[in-house]
Order: C-alpha cells, then structure tokens, then sequence
C-alpha cells in the first residue's frame, strides 16, 4: 500500500502518479521499442496491426469514453482518412505532409457532420451515426473517380527518408511510423484530459445540465470532441491503408464501426489503458482462435472444422460476458484486482458498485 | 398501370420494414431501450417457420408451424429478457444498445451454423397464386403481407390505448420508479413486452420469407427499420408503419429515377433529414413537461 501526498495542483495534473509507476511506463515503451528485435515478422505485423487499432480505440475513448457521445460510425472516418491519404499520395504529396493531413481533414469533416448530428440525444445519435456508416459506404462507390469504386485503391509504398517503405518489405520500419504516430496520439490525449478542455468533456459525460451550469458550451464542445476524435480516427484510417494495402467500400463497413465500438468496452469505457486493452483483445482474437481449432482437432480429431464468421460470433460472445458480469471492462477488472492485493484484507465487494438509477422517459422534456 | 405495380411491391416491403420498426418502437416503448437485434430476430423467425413448415425440414402444415412459430419466437424474446437484458437493470441505456448488438451477432452467427448460409424460401400456401383486379397483377403474398401489417398495428395500437397491461408497459417506461409505486410489476412486464417483441419479429420474419429468401445476414435488413423507425417517430406505432411503408415506397421509385447507386442512399439520407430538421420524427412523442 503506498500512499501518495500531493503537494500542489502540479502534482495532481501530474503524467504519473508516483515515480514508480513512471518507471513501470519507461520500462514498458523500452519493451515497445524493442519489439522488432523480439518477434518475427509475421508477429511483428499483428503488433502493428493492434498498435493500428489502438489508435482508433483512443479516437472512439475520447468521444464515447470521456465525452460520453455513443458513434456507431466510425468507421466511415476511418474511410475519409484512408481515401485521403491515399488520394493525395497518388497526386505526389509526400507521406510525411499526407499523413497528418488526413486526420486534419478527417477531423474537419467529423466536425461539420457532428454539427447537426450531434443536437441528437443518446440513442438518436447512436442511430444517425449508423446511418453516416451505410451511407459511407455507398458514397465510396459512387465516388469511382477518386476512389476507385468498388475495385478499390492500392495503397503505394511510403516514400520516407529515401527509404520505400511497406508493410511486407520493411516490417520493422512501418511498425516504427506507426509507434510514432501511437505515442503521438497518445501524448496529446493525455494532455487533453489535464486540460480546461478535458475536464469539460467529462462534465458533459457525467451530466449535460451541469456541464452547462459550470459555463461549457455544449455543443461546441461535443463538436470539438468529436472532430478530434475523428482526427485520430482519421490518422488510423490512414495507416490501415498502407498496413492493409488493398482496400475498397467493403474495408470500412458498417460490422468494423461496431466493432470499434465493441472493442473500447471490452478494454474498458473512459480510460486510455481500455483502448490498448481493446486492442490486443481485437487484434490478436483471430490467432487465438486458429489456434484453438487446431488443439481441437488434434484433440478431437474434428478435421479443421472451419465455421464461417466465428470470429464475429466468439466476440460477440465476450462482449455479452463482458456486459453483464464486467461492465468496466478488463481495465476494470484490472483495478479491481489491483485494490484487491492493496487493500488486502479490507476489501469489499460493493466498492466499485455504481448506485441503480431508475429510467425515465427521454419523451417528456 | 407500372406505376401501380411499383407502388403496391413498395407497400409490401415497406410493410416488412414496418413490422420490424414496430417490434423496435413497442420495446422502446415499454422499457426505454432499443432492441439492436430486432432485424436478427425477424430473421431467426423466418428460420424457424422455415425449419418447421418446408418439407425438407419437419413438414407441417402451414397454417400449424405459423403460430408454433411465433410462439418459440415470443418465449425466446421473454427468456432472453428473464434471463439476460434484466441483468442490466438499472444500468445507462447504451449497455442495453451494446448488448443488443452483440445479441444480434451471436443470433447471426448461430443460425449460419444451424441453417447454413444459402438463401432459403419459406413454402406457402400462397405461392405463385395472383390476384387479378381492375386489370392489376398482384401477387397473393404481397396482398397478404399488406393486410396482416396493417391489422397487427392496429391490434398494438389498440392495445397499448386501450387494455390495462399496454397502459402498464406506458407507465413503466415513463418512469419506473413511480410505476413502481403503482404496483406495476415493472421487471415482468418488461419481460413481457420483450415476448410481444419476439412475436411480432416472428411475424415480420414469416411474411419476409414467404416474398423472398432469407439468409443470416438478412437482419441487417433492421438498419433500414431503424430508418423507418426514426421517420415516424420512435415511439409511435403508426408512426413505425408510416414510416416503414415511406421507405418501402422510396426505394423502388428511386431506383426508377435515379442512376444506379443513389438509390441504396435514399432510405438514410430520408432519414437524416428527419433528424436533422424534424429530430423527434413525424409523428413526435415528445412531450413538454407539465408543471
């Protein structure tokens, strides 16, 4: 049990909460950085592949985890990222200038679209945002001249530093753009939540009326979270062109934008350590899955039985598991145990319990 | 006289979407939450009037394997809420949004393993018979589809006015607590409503089969319902029926007018129209609080 005196208001907007935790962190991003060394390639691309959708999982935490805006979405912004990037490639702007020009002009596009949307409530949102997804996908197609309809795009190798760099070829160095762009992200989220602007986008999560009581405009302030939400989204959209290297309408249909959704809450809603927790669950899902086909065949003797969709359908099954007996997520029970062995033998069982609020109609007003 | 015939094919797809809207609203209705699964509902239900009426499954008579069917659905959906959905009483409503959509997946996934992912058509008694009127061409099944949605909303429409347990299920999800107050079991009746909920896709997922195959992914079909859903007001029973049958309409006349492409884009871009200038649907349910 340690115990953490905070000194000033500096120490409590602080990166970390104590020296040791700053040393567990160092320890880790030295693991990060030393991955390549570690793993073979095809490993090697199924870390990038989680690091990809960590970016995504941190762009969907800061709107639905930390404003509390719900987007079933996103994985249209995640297209007009990747279409960006790509297009504007093609047209000879270079990766370096590409890259975080999409995700300013996914972020800008979020922001108009979030505009109207966004006076919507709760569900009303979840089901336009939906409609953005279908649409999205429609307009891919009938957008043929810039993004190649329904053939799609092939994404060129990233020029960079005289060096040609793509996914299959030069796994090392697309892993490493993509731990920049992570750590990037990751930097300015963690900034945000200690600024004026993070602390209003939890006020708006927690309650509307009072986030309006305490001064904060809200909706440009959800239009701001979501624009920046989309940034990164568009970010991630991005390198999954490259990491995907064909994609067309189909890439970015309406099951991913679900499944983004599906990933933040298994990680855990409203805190960073969720997306990454997400992640790894998403990412590495399908390896777990062949494998466990293997063991049971050689086990049973099945045969490779293989079922159409059970990827989907296994996650599906976690996130109902997740929903009713862990509703925090993994970060959650991570947290959970860990003021299990800090408390030891104090803990209870109701400490983490929310209070039971009863519904009322969102029809009266 | 085309014009006529595209009318009466929209009425009867509009009317299937409305039947799903309608299992959407009449849950939203009773227990404030949205059903993400209604569409793989309608689609279970297809399959299994599919499983117990074609021949090359169990083989009974039609008219035996509608209700069996209906009333498997209507248990499934209580169960499912007994069982499930009321662990998250008392929980903000996008767990229940989450959970229904990952419900729908599972019941996606399931009836691919069980039933394979070949298109299937339900045999109906209706099949192949038309109806010649006023020089008209009409199909039985179409006419039969129009005609059993319309009753049945005007059945719920009823009985949410009129019968004790429908004012109940409006009670409860006014406001649980003082529904409470009133000795309205409200845990029940919302099981109850998910029940209705089942019975109603069951029936949706019938007339849908007896007009075209079904497949696992055909409760993606419940994307469109939503669309219908908001257009008429969530909340609204007639209101779901409008606006499943504006969609159902929309869709063949904007294949008609327009290139190949924008059509698939008119039920949505309808629908955020609605949302953005009429938020509460045509048929608003929103209510300025009486102090």
């Amino acid at each position: 049990m340690r115990f953490v005196f905070k000194r000033s208001y500096n120490d409590d907007i602080g990166w970390f909460k104590h020296r040791t935790q700053a040393i567990y962190y160092m320890v880790l991003l030295a693991f990060v950085v030393a991955l390549p060394w570690l793993l073979d390639d095809f490993f090697l691309g199924e870390a990038t592949n989680v690091l990809i959708w960590a970016i995504v999982g941190m762009g969907l935490m800061l709107l639905t985890g930390h404003t509390g805006q719900v987007s079933l979405g996103h994985a249209a912004f995640m297209a007009v990222g990747c279409y960006a990037n790509i297009i504007m490639m093609q047209r000879g702007v270079p990766f370096i200038v590409a890259l975080p020009l999409s995700g300013l002009i996914t972020g800008i596009v979020g922001a108009i679209v979030a505009l109207p949307v966004l006076r919507l409530h709760g569900i009303y949102l979840a089901i336009a945002t939906l409609a953005i997804s279908v649409l999205a996908e429609d307009i891919i197609v009938i957008a043929e001249p810039f993004t190649g309809g329904v053939s799609g795009l092939v994404a060129p190798p990233i020029d960079l530093f005289g060096m040609q760099i793509t996914r299959y070829g030069t796994p090392t160095a697309f892993y490493f753009i993509t731990l920049i762009v992570v750590l990037a992200v990751l930097f300015a989220y963690r900034n945000l939540l200690r600024a004026p602007l993070g602390r209003a986008f939890a006020a708006i999560r927690d309650s509307e009326i009072s986030a309006q009581a305490m001064g904060v405009n809200i909706t440009a302030t959800k239009a701001i979270s979501f624009g920046l939400s989309c940034t990164a989204t568009g970010l991630a959209g991005a390198l999954l062109g490259h990491f995907a290297g064909a994609f067309n309408h189909e890439t970015f249909n309406i099951v991913l934008s679900i499944q983004l959704l599906l990933m933040i809450v298994i990680g855990g809603l409203g805190s960073i350590h969720g997306a990454f927790f997400g992640a790894i669950v998403i990412g590495f899902l399908p390896q777990v899955i062949a494998i466990g086909r293997d063991v049971t065949s050689s086990l049973f003797g099945f045969g490779s039985l293989t079922i159409p969709g059970i990827e989907v359908g296994v996650f599906a099954l976690i996130l109902l598991v997740f929903i009713l007996f862990e509703p925090m997520g993994i970060y959650g029970r991570w947290l959970k145990i860990r003021t299990y062995f800090e408390l030891f033998p104090f803990y209870r069982k109701g400490m983490f319990k929310r209070q039971k609020s009863y519904l009322k109609t969102e029809r009266t007003r | 006289m085309d014009m006529l015939q595209l009318v009466l094919g929209g009425l009867a797809n509009g009317s299937v979407y409305g039947l799903i809207a309608l299992g959407f609203v009449l849950i939203y209705k009773a227990t404030e939450a949205v059903n993400f699964a209604q569409g793989d509902f309608m689609m279970m239900g297809a399959f299994v009037t599919i499983w117990l009426a074609n021949s090359h499954y169990m083989g009974l008579n039609f008219w035996v394997a509608v209700p069996i069917a209906i009333l498997i659905m209507g248990v499934a959906g209580y169960l499912l809420d007994l069982l499930v959905v009321r662990r998250l009483f008392g929980q903000p409503q996008i767990a229940t949004v989450i959970l229904t959509i990952a419900i729908g997946f599972i019941l996606r996934f399931s009836a691919g393993a069980i039933w394979g992912h070949e298109p299937q058509w339900l045999e109906t008694p209706f099949v192949g018979r038309e109806l010649r009127m006023f020089g008209l061409v009409l199909g039985l099944e179409e006419v039969a589809v129009i005609i059993v949605t319309l009753l049945l909303t005007l059945f719920l429409f009823l009985f949410f006015r009129r019968s004790k347990l429908g004012l109940a299920m409006q009670a409860a999800s006014q406001n649980q607590l003082a529904a409470y107050y009133m000795g309205i079991p409200v845990k029940r009746i919302q099981s109850l409503v998910w029940g209705l909920g089942g019975g109603v896709a069951a029936v949706a997922g019938i007339l849908f089969a007896s007009k075209g195959a079904v497949d696992p992914s055909t409760g993606l079909l419940g994307i469109k319902a939503f669309a219908a859903a908001v257009i008429g007001g969530f909340g609204s029973l007639p209101g779901a029926l409008i606006g499943g049958l504006i969609i159902g309409l929309v869709e063949p006349f904007a294949a008609y007018a327009l290139p190949a492409g924008y059509s698939q884009i008119a039920p949505y871009a309808i629908m955020l129209l609605v949302l953005i200038f009429r938020p509460a649907g045509l048929f608003s349910q929103v209510q300025k609080k009486k102090v």
